[in-house]
């Protein structure tokens, strides 16, 4: 039986000529490595955000309340389809990288980033009708922990559009093949993780409000 | 370890829905199969969102809510992030960190009695 090749990932290539194949003391790619050992310290980063909003959500000081007549449920629920969607679409990129078709990748890539930019232009305008309505940064501490924790992710999910668009050139300079999908599957993870926190903070935050 | 991780991952090929496969021969997720987790997730993401509109008690309420925002998660992380297929280590990884997270915000906001506030 013909000896199998496993890529970096400890995966089989498949006889794939591309795939690039690194030894490590963990048998597993050291580059997926760190990122999942960041997305394990972005959860803490992400859990300190969230409790200290349950702490501070009753603590309106006279300005406005967290309910369900202030949070524009179905625009946010919108923003919430388009986000998922965009997880879709970066799949579909990571599943063209591993099958060398490099068209669909580019595709896609600029499917997810656009995605992620409507997502992105959505929490300014959500934001921006907030502020009018009297929910300034330091209106009260419910304001303050609101605006950190929403808007550390509108940080996260641009800084993810910004990788989306650095892949996406590097697609269109030619420089990505099936041996360093890897690179796509790294900034799929990272923009997956992105998603789920906010599968947690639409829950949180707009629908227990 | 590699032949274990292949025994992991080279699963046989499952999962035939409307004639189109949803797994390819590694055990993989097809396009096809991605798309349909995709649907599922659209679907809860539209009860949750009817959910919220609907009186009930609010141990129900939240008891409902958090299920199908668990599920969501699960499938993400599970399909989407792979982790249902990749290495062990991963998944470790990230069920450190968050069960970490978990555990420390919830002694922290057990301390400062939030609980009260329901």
């Amino acid at each position: 039986m013909a000896e199998a090749v496993l890529d970096a990932a400890g995966h089989d290539n498949h006889g794939d000529p591309h795939a690039v194949v690194h030894k490590t003391n963990t048998g597993v790619s050291n580059n997926k490595l760190a990122m999942w050992v960041f997305l394990g310290s972005e959860c803490l980063l992400f859990g300190g955000l969230i409790s200290t909003y349950l702490l501070y959500r009753t603590n309106t000081q006279g300005g406005p309340e967290p309910s369900e007549e202030f949070f524009d449920i179905p625009f946010t629920s919108a923003s919430s389809f388009v986000l998922l969607m965009s997880s879709l679409t970066m799949v579909l990129a990571h599943s063209a990288a591993g099958k060398g078709d490099i068209r669909k990748l580019k595709i896609w890539l600029l499917s997810t980033a656009l995605l992620g930019s409507v997502f992105v232009a959505g929490q300014i305008y959500e934001f921006t009708v907030f502020v009018r309505e009297g929910l300034g940064w330091s209106t009260s501490p419910f304001s303050s922990a609101f605006y950190a924790l929403t808007g550390f992710h509108g940080v996260h999910v641009t800084i993810g559009i910004i990788m989306l668009l650095s892949t996406f050139i590097s697609a269109m300079r030619g420089r990505m093949h099936p041996g360093n999908a890897e690179t796509v599957e790294i900034v799929g993870l990272y923009w997956h993780f992105v998603d789920i926190v906010w599968v947690f903070i639409f829950t949180v935050i707009y629908l227990a409000a | 370890m590699s032949e274990e991780t292949l025994t992991e991952t080279a699963a046989p090929t499952k999962g035939i829905s409307a004639g189109r496969k949803t797994h390819d021969e590694h055990g993989h997720l097809t396009d096809f199969g991605y798309v349909k987790i995709f649907i599922i997730l659209a679907v809860i993401t539209a009860i949750e969102v009817a959910f919220s509109y609907i009186d009930m008690p609010t141990p129900v309420f939240l008891i409902g809510l958090f299920a199908m925002m668990t599920y969501k998660f699960y499938l993400v992380a599970a399909e989407f992030m792979h982790l249902k297929y990749d290495h062990g280590h991963f998944t470790k990884l990230f069920v450190t960190g968050l069960v970490l997270a978990v555990a420390v915000y919830l002694i922290f906001m057990s301390a400062s009695q939030l609980w009260q506030s329901f």
